[in-house]
């Protein structure tokens, strides 16, 4: 059996086990032990990746199985991996690791949370390893019914009415690409044949004015899933409202697959729509990086103030991704790993902070690091990661993304850069302001002298997404590697087809 | 020639056997207690089904008034697997029921009625089969004979499927005016889309549309679905649209093929009407039958994208989606048949809070909900996709957008159910529902072909083999 499909396999036995177990206690040690399998799996990936790369194979993606589904219709099962979906399944396993481990205390319906959580996590690592557009279309929404559930039920606040935002606002994304991809299908040709491979479609020739119908179509589908401005309205109320293990993957994990799919999809596909259309992704995403960093201001609750922080760190993404230089697009993949590292890391400790205070109200916190300094060291941690400090992998990707978009020529581009990279002082006032309000000082409240620090599921859980945060910051150079001879790929045949016509 | 009439025909000949032996059955033997009664029609509705999977060759019969190819064969199988379903389904609410064999006898009427009118080859024995198929349905829908609602239902039923049949054959007339045949095959070379041939097409094209209940002939449709027993409903909305689907798809690829160009225009126009009017009306439904009448409206106007394509992939796409469509609203209806019949609850309202009560009920709700909304990895969500890609092979965009976008409000509804069921509090939710036996059978059936037809890559190539031929 083909090494990637290994990476569906376990979620899927994880997922089905947990449903046959009986009591809640054994539903959660079988989902954690799923998921350290499965970020064995994904550690183990990334060796025997390194090593087939070392010993000279120079295919643009390994590990390729195919395997007809509908051949009809020329669908297949058809996964493989470059780089950039490696980082993309460490981060989700990551992630995934994290989010049971801090939902250890859900006693609510057990074995349906810990069942939904790993099917959303299956359909990440499904979509990442896909390389039929198909194949990648189903597992996109696959992802999108658990959100749905996850928040509806285990939710608080405005949940019922965030949920269904949520999952609509989504849908309609999915729809859109949806319609692209059927275009994109249709103007395609191998021997007589459409086609929905990925790496079939790379080498055709769409024509100029297929693209212009088919690239905004699925760069704005994917764009709802990542937070594009102005799509983004779902993000503030669904992460908010969602249990904590729930917004760490919708965050960390969920927003990502919109993020691959600008680049992998819509980008990488239709290479001469991107450059034209680059101006308005660009205009875009700048708005979402200022007007995101300027409504954080705006915020008082603590998931709130993450969450549209994220649409502001999101647009980093894009933004990278519309500049279309290849030390851009790397930063953008980069931001992506690092963003959902750090976001998820942040919703964990703010979980961990609302289940002793039963507040996230940045007014009505205060003077937590007496009592329970491992969190708040997590939690601070983490905000400093956001707000781009040295030394952690926020400062990484966040300077790779602004030395590739000054690399574009051009008086706009330069302009779109220098504004947000200005962002970055007011990311700087919003995380100072909110840590130095909830847990410097004194303690407002005499119940919070009563709270026990980090239990182990919480230790371990911050620890795991800690280690990787440090390795990107001090190490960049490991994840630089990995990714940017696949994003040189990505950059040759974007240069080769736009000069080409 | 005799064995073999036997055999080309053998779904009709089953069908006409079981009727028989259930009128004997009524006649001599009355006090038998219902479950073994409906065993013994399960049992028998279990070999029809067997014996329809047999494959035999193409044939024309009785002067080219019948026909059978595999195509035809498999869209009985279909229909068979989803009569054996209803009837499954049908089992708590009939156990009371004093007219059990009735609705049994009227029930094969109608499937034999649809045999006929699939296989026609002449606008003779398929104006025949319509009718066999419709007439006893009316009756079927007035069989809670005590509710003013179900005689207010059979009512408008029988009105608009008279006056659909009357438009029809008023088409067919016309049409043997201008070629002076009723055969298929004769009659195929002579339609050459003269105005008076157009008109007739217009009345034919309508009196389908009122049978498949497409925009704006959709009226009666709620009123019925709602009015009628939980298990007729059921059957009206899978097995009933299913039939007329496939003698549709029939009679718009093969007789009026010259047409081609006019009909694309006028499904275009009915596919937008009935999936966006569909749509926008199950959004204000409460009941959960008038909701999920709605929804089938709209779902037909997918099925009508898929075969608005012309192609062969628009067969095997339809006849695809409406295998996952059985199960799928079989599967919800399945449970809200229960459901009524044992607390006689039918709103959404009610439904809130179902699972604290009802956890495998609500899954299999929700499940057979999702599929009907296409969301993956059930089964609807390749059928949908299927009949889309079809669909989009003419490249009719502005179109294809309508629907995808339609998709996300028909989201909205499936989920406005599950977030009842899953998330809203309620002071008196239902009470735990104990189906019987044969309920769970079926559901469980319906579950599994929801969950793994997606999956069988296989059988989706095995309906375009047996298309292609």
């Amino acid at each position: 059996m083909n090494l990637l499909s290994y990476l569906i396999l376990i979620p899927l036995l994880t997922a089905v086990a947990a449903l046959v177990m009986r009591s809640a206690a054994q539903v959660k040690v079988v989902s954690l032990l799923g998921a350290f399998v499965q970020l064995g799996m994904a550690i183990y990936t990334l060796f025997s990746y390194n090593a087939e790369r070392q010993a000279g194979n120079k295919a643009q993606m390994l590990f390729q199985n195919t395997m007809a589904w509908f051949p009809t219709l020329g669908i297949n099962y058809h996964v493989g991996i470059d780089g950039i979906s490696l980082a993309m399944i460490l981060l989700t396993a990551l992630v995934v690791v994290a989010g049971i481990l801090v939902s250890w205390s859900i006693t609510t319906l057990t074995k349906e949370f810990f069942f939904l959580l790993t099917l959303l996590s299956l359909g990440a690592y499904g979509f990442f390893i896909s390389l039929d557009l198909f194949t990648l279309f189903f597992f996109l929404e696959v992802a999108v019914i658990p959100k749905f559930l996850l928040i509806g039920i285990w939710g608080s606040g405005k949940k019922e009415y965030s949920a269904m935002k949520l999952a609509l606002m989504l849908m309609a994304g999915s729809a859109l690409v949806l319609i692209g991809l059927l275009c994109l299908y249709y103007n395609t040709n191998v021997s007589g044949a459409h086609t929905f491979d990925l790496l079939l479609i790379s080498q055709q020739h769409i024509s100029i004015t297929a693209q212009r119908f088919i690239f905004p179509l699925m760069f704005v589908g994917f764009g709802v899933f990542t937070a594009l401005f102005p799509f983004h309205t779902w993000a503030p109320d669904g992460h908010s409202s969602a249990p904590t293990a729930a917004s760490m993957f919708l965050a960390g994990i969920s927003m990502k697959l919109g993020g691959y799919g600008c680049l992998r999809v819509a980008t990488y596909l239709m290479p001469e729509a991107a450059h034209e259309y680059s101006w308005i992704i660009i205009t875009l995403s700048t708005i979402a990086i200022i007007y995101g960093a300027f409504a954080t201001l705006m915020q008082n609750d603590l998931k709130y103030i993450n969450a549209y922080s994220s649409v502001s760190h999101c647009g980093f993404v894009i933004f990278g991704i519309g500049m279309l230089t290849q030390t851009a697009i790397t930063g953008a993949v980069m931001q992506m790993v690092s963003h959902g590292l750090m976001t998820a890391l942040f919703f964990g400790a703010i979980g961990m902070i609302y289940e002793r205070t039963h507040t996230r109200m940045v007014a009505q916190l205060g003077g937590l690091l007496k009592t329970i300094p491992f969190i708040i060291t997590v939690f601070v941690l983490a905000g400093l990661c956001s707000l781009g400090l040295p030394g952690l992998s926020g400062f990484v990707a966040e300077m790779t993304v602004f030395m590739g978009a000054w690399q574009r020529t051009g008086t706009f581009n330069h302009l779109a850069t220098i504004l947000a990279c200005a962002s970055i002082v007011v990311t700087a006032v919003y995380i100072l302001r909110a840590t130095g309000a909830s847990v410097m000082g004194p303690i407002k409240n005499p119940e919070f002298t009563k709270f026990a620090d980090a239990r182990w599921n919480e230790k371990l859980a911050s620890a795991v997404l800690l280690i990787g945060i440090l390795v990107i910051g001090i190490a960049p150079f490991w994840l630089n590697s990995l990714i940017s001879p696949d994003t040189q790929l990505i950059m040759d045949h974007l240069t080769k087809t736009v000069a080409l016509h | 020639m005799g064995i073999d009439l036997f055999m080309y025909m053998r779904s009709e000949m089953s069908l006409t056997a079981i009727i028989f032996i259930l009128l004997a059955f009524k006649i001599f033997s009355n006090d038998e207690k219902p479950v073994v009664q409906m065993a013994l029609v399960n049992i028998l509705l279990l070999a029809n089904l067997v014996l329809g999977l047999w494959a035999t060759g193409d044939a024309t019969l009785f002067n080219g008034m019948y026909q059978t190819n595999a195509t035809l064969v498999l869209q009985k199988t279909v229909l068979n697997i989803g009569t054996l379903l209803v009837s499954l389904m049908a089992f708590d609410w009939l156990k009371n029921h004093k007219h059990l064999l009735e609705f049994y006898i009227l029930l094969l009427t109608t499937l034999l009625g649809m045999d006929f009118m699939i296989s026609s080859g002449n606008f003779l024995m398929f104006f025949l089969g319509l009718e066999l198929s419709s007439i006893p349905l009316a009756a079927m829908v007035n069989l809670d004979l005590e509710k003013r609602k179900s005689a207010e239902g059979a009512m408008k039923m029988i009105l608009s499927s008279a006056f659909a049949s009357a438009i029809t054959l008023f088409g067919i007339s016309i049409l043997y005016g201008t070629t002076g045949t009723l055969n298929f095959t004769q009659m195929k070379p002579l339609i050459t889309g003269s105005e008076l041939q157009l008109l007739a097409f217009i009345f034919i094209f309508v009196g389908f549309a009122f049978k498949l209940s497409s925009v704006p002939f959709h009226l009666w449709t709620a009123d019925v679905y709602e009015g009628a027993p939980v298990p007729v409903t059921s059957y009206l909305s899978v097995i009933s649209k299913g039939a007329i689907v496939f003698i549709f798809i029939t009679v718009l690829y093969n007789l009026f093929a010259s047409l081609q160009s006019t009909w694309t225009n006028m499904l275009y126009l009915s596919i937008v009407l009935t999936i966006t009017v569909g749509n926008l009306f199950a959004m204000r439904q409460n009941n959960l039958k008038r909701f999920l009448a709605f929804s089938s409206i709209a779902q037909v106007g997918y099925i009508l994208l898929g075969i608005s394509s012309g192609s062969a992939l628009g067969i095997s796409s339809a006849i695809f989606f409406l295998l996952v469509y059985t199960f799928s609203n079989l599967g919800a209806f399945g449970v809200i048949a229960v459901v009524s019949a044992h607390t006689g609850k039918e709103a959404i309202s009610d439904y809130k809070g179902f699972y604290a009560t009802n956890p495998w009920l609500s899954w299999v709700l929700t499940i057979c909900l999702f599929s009907l909304a296409g969301i993956p990895p059930t089964a609807g969500f390749f059928g949908k996709m299927f009949l889309l890609t079809a669909g989009a092979a003419k490249g009719n965009w502005a179109l294809i957008i309508i629907a995808a976008m339609n998709m996300v409000i028909s989201l909205y509804y499936y989920l406005r159910v599950v977030r009842a069921i899953f998330m809203e509090k309620n002071e008196q939710p239902i009470a735990p529902v104990k189906g019987s036996n044969t309920l769970k059978l079926a559901l469980a059936i319906c579950v599994v072909g929801v969950v793994v037809l997606g999956f069988a890559g296989n059988l989706f190539q095995h309906i375009n083999t047996i298309i292609a031929k």
